[in-house]
């Protein structure tokens, strides 16, 4: 196998990743980086010392929480399986996530791309359509009145229980899926754009009014710059929960798909592979929640650091 | 007697509501163009009411306020605000935030290089042209405060409304920007009303001192000119017999409304 060979030139950088990439057969994967910065060389004294120190509590707790769970489900047949297991069972959906066999019988990657289409489709209209209800509730009382109870109470809707209803008026499983990812993402970008907007400092406001802004230049100017990490709070809180509603309804729609994934090989009990399935999910959500953290980071330009 | 430059006029500010407050009464004052006026008074006076008035950020009850011929309703640049708390945009740089009012007042009368030769002009007036390109997060509290009054004058203000504009900062920084405050009155000649609770700044700043009783219902209790010749050094002046008697006055002015809040 070629994956100790790479790990060895970039050990610093590819030792956490692969630990949590290969959910089995891990071990002999990492333990061989984690060793090797701690060589005496001296000048990669200093960086084998903060690798310890960053890379090494997430490495051990792996290991352990591996060989516990090896421990656990060891000598016994059916039921949950031992990562062993899980290796031998689902190593080619492990090591291939790229094959396509017609169908659904895709990769790991197809389906988590289909889902993720899904969601930037659906995340993108609400994303936009959120962002314009939370600068109209935000800037308008009589809308913050009118408005508000009814987003508060939608708000704690689960995502599912939005299906039924979708299904019934789009009567396709595609456009009712994105249904469901736009009604649960909208509603903390609708929340956290209008409480940006209502704190928006009174000095600011009072710049806007010495200057004789317009209301369009106040808008532009003013009032969307000082939301923008408010802005972005919301959406990062919308893609983590458009991620969870696609997974589930998913299940219940079928086709291509993470989530379908998942509940058919719960129904051709390959339980394996569903756990292989739930580290890309997790995985996938993580990168989700990181793009748009970075995205905020970058476009609210210092914003939110002063 | 000439018409005043700037003239307040039996302004009287009542905030509505269930308990509504009577903040001002009868507030009357004349500023010649040039002028150089403090508005001293106790926390709670209403100096920030005033000043706000005047920048017509909050609206008068009954009286009025008439800059240069014409009467105050609304804000606007010629009455510019340097705000206490510096109130730059974080998201703009230092030059940006000075461009945003420059391209708002002058879009019209300068071409765009115009535009930026003032902003440069305006920075290098409070010595800020070095971090032009800094984010207001970047530079110091008293260095945020400079670009304030930067972009105050840039719009070229007929009143520089200065709101307790050096309250937030350090002995050493505020008295380096008192004295820049100073330079650049000197040179520009603006007609400048600042709001302070710090005698010593009065005094050493201001052609006259406007002290304020204490509200609510607060008005001017005594208008006094300070007679020092300018320009004034902090070095020199702080033993001058004027300075000393100024000084003395405001003191006891602010010293006697204490005890009266006291016995309330």
């Amino acid at each position: 196998m070629s994956l100790p060979a790479v790990s060895n030139d970039d050990a610093l950088a590819a030792a956490a990743p692969l630990a949590g990439m290969s959910s089995t057969g891990g071990a002999e994967v990492v333990a061989l980086p984690a060793r090797k910065p701690a060589m005496p060389k001296p000048d990669l004294g200093k960086m084998a010392k903060a690798f310890l120190a960053n890379g090494a509590p997430p490495v051990i707790t792996i290991l352990l929480a591996l060989a516990v769970w090896e421990g656990m489900t060891q000598g016994k047949v059916g039921g949950f399986p031992s990562p062993t297991m899980i290796w031998t069972e689902s190593k080619d959906l492990i090591l291939d996530p790229f094959f396509d066999r017609g169908g659904v019988d895709k990769g790991l990657f197809w389906h988590v791309m289909t889902s993720l289409s899904r969601v930037g489709v659906g995340f993108s209209i609400s994303a936009v359509v959120g962002i314009g209800l939370g600068l109209l509730v935000g800037a308008n009382k009589f809308f913050h009145r009118g408005l508000d109870p009814i987003f508060q109470v939608l708000r704690t809707v689960p995502p599912l229980a939005w299906l039924p209803i979708s299904l019934a008026v789009f009567r396709e499983a595609q456009p009712s899926a994105l249904f469901v990812i736009f009604i649960t993402s909208i509603w903390p970008i609708i929340i956290n754009t209008a409480v940006g907007v209502r704190n928006i400092p009174a000095d600011y406001i009072n710049v806007a009014r010495v200057l004789r802004l317009s209301p369009l230049e106040y808008v532009w100017k003013i009032l969307i710059p000082a939301a923008t990490p408010y802005i972005f709070t919301g959406l990062r809180i919308g893609i983590g929960m458009s991620w969870l509603a696609i997974v589930a309804s998913e299940m219940l729609l079928g086709g291509v798909g993470i989530g379908f994934f998942i509940w058919d090989q719960y129904n051709s009990s390959r339980i394996s592979d569903i756990v292989v399935a739930l580290a890309w999910v997790g995985l996938t959500g993580f990168a989700l929640d990181r793009l748009v953290n970075l995205a905020g980071r970058l476009v609210s330009r210092g914003t939110a650091v002063s | 007697m000439t018409k005043p430059y700037l003239s307040i006029e039996n302004v009287g500010v009542t905030f509505p509501g269930a308990r509504s407050s009577e903040v001002l009464r009868g507030i009357d004052l004349r500023v010649d163009r040039g002028q150089f006026v403090s508005i001293i008074g106790h926390s709670g006076c209403g100096k920030s009411t005033l000043l706000n008035v005047v920048a017509g950020l909050v609206p008068m009850t009954i009286g009025a306020v008439i800059l240069d011929g014409s009467a105050v309703e609304s804000p606007g640049p010629d009455r510019a605000v340097v705000f206490q708390n510096h109130s730059l945009l974080p998201w703009l740089s230092v030059y940006e935030n000075v461009a945003l009012a420059v391209d708002k007042v002058f879009s019209a009368r300068k071409t765009r290089a115009e535009r930026r030769d003032w902003v440069m002009h305006n920075l290098a007036l409070v010595q800020m042209t070095h971090a032009k390109d800094k984010k207001p997060a970047e530079i110091s509290g008293g260095m945020k405060q400079r670009v304030g009054i930067a972009r105050a004058l840039a719009m070229e203000p007929k009143v520089l409304l200065l709101d307790e504009p050096f309250g937030a900062l350090d002995a050493l920084t505020r008295a380096h920007l008192q004295d820049s405050v100073m330079e650049i009155h000197a040179k520009l000649g603006n007609t400048v009303i600042m709001i302070t609770h710090d005698v010593d700044e009065a005094v050493l700043l201001s052609d006259r001192i406007v002290m304020m009783t204490n509200g609510p219902a607060a008005t001017i209790g005594e208008v006094m000119s300070v007679d020092l010749p300018r320009p004034r050094y902090r070095l020199e002046v702080d033993s001058h017999p004027e300075y000393l008697r100024a000084r003395h006055a405001v003191i006891e002015f602010l010293h006697a409304r204490r005890t009266v809040v006291e016995a309330a």
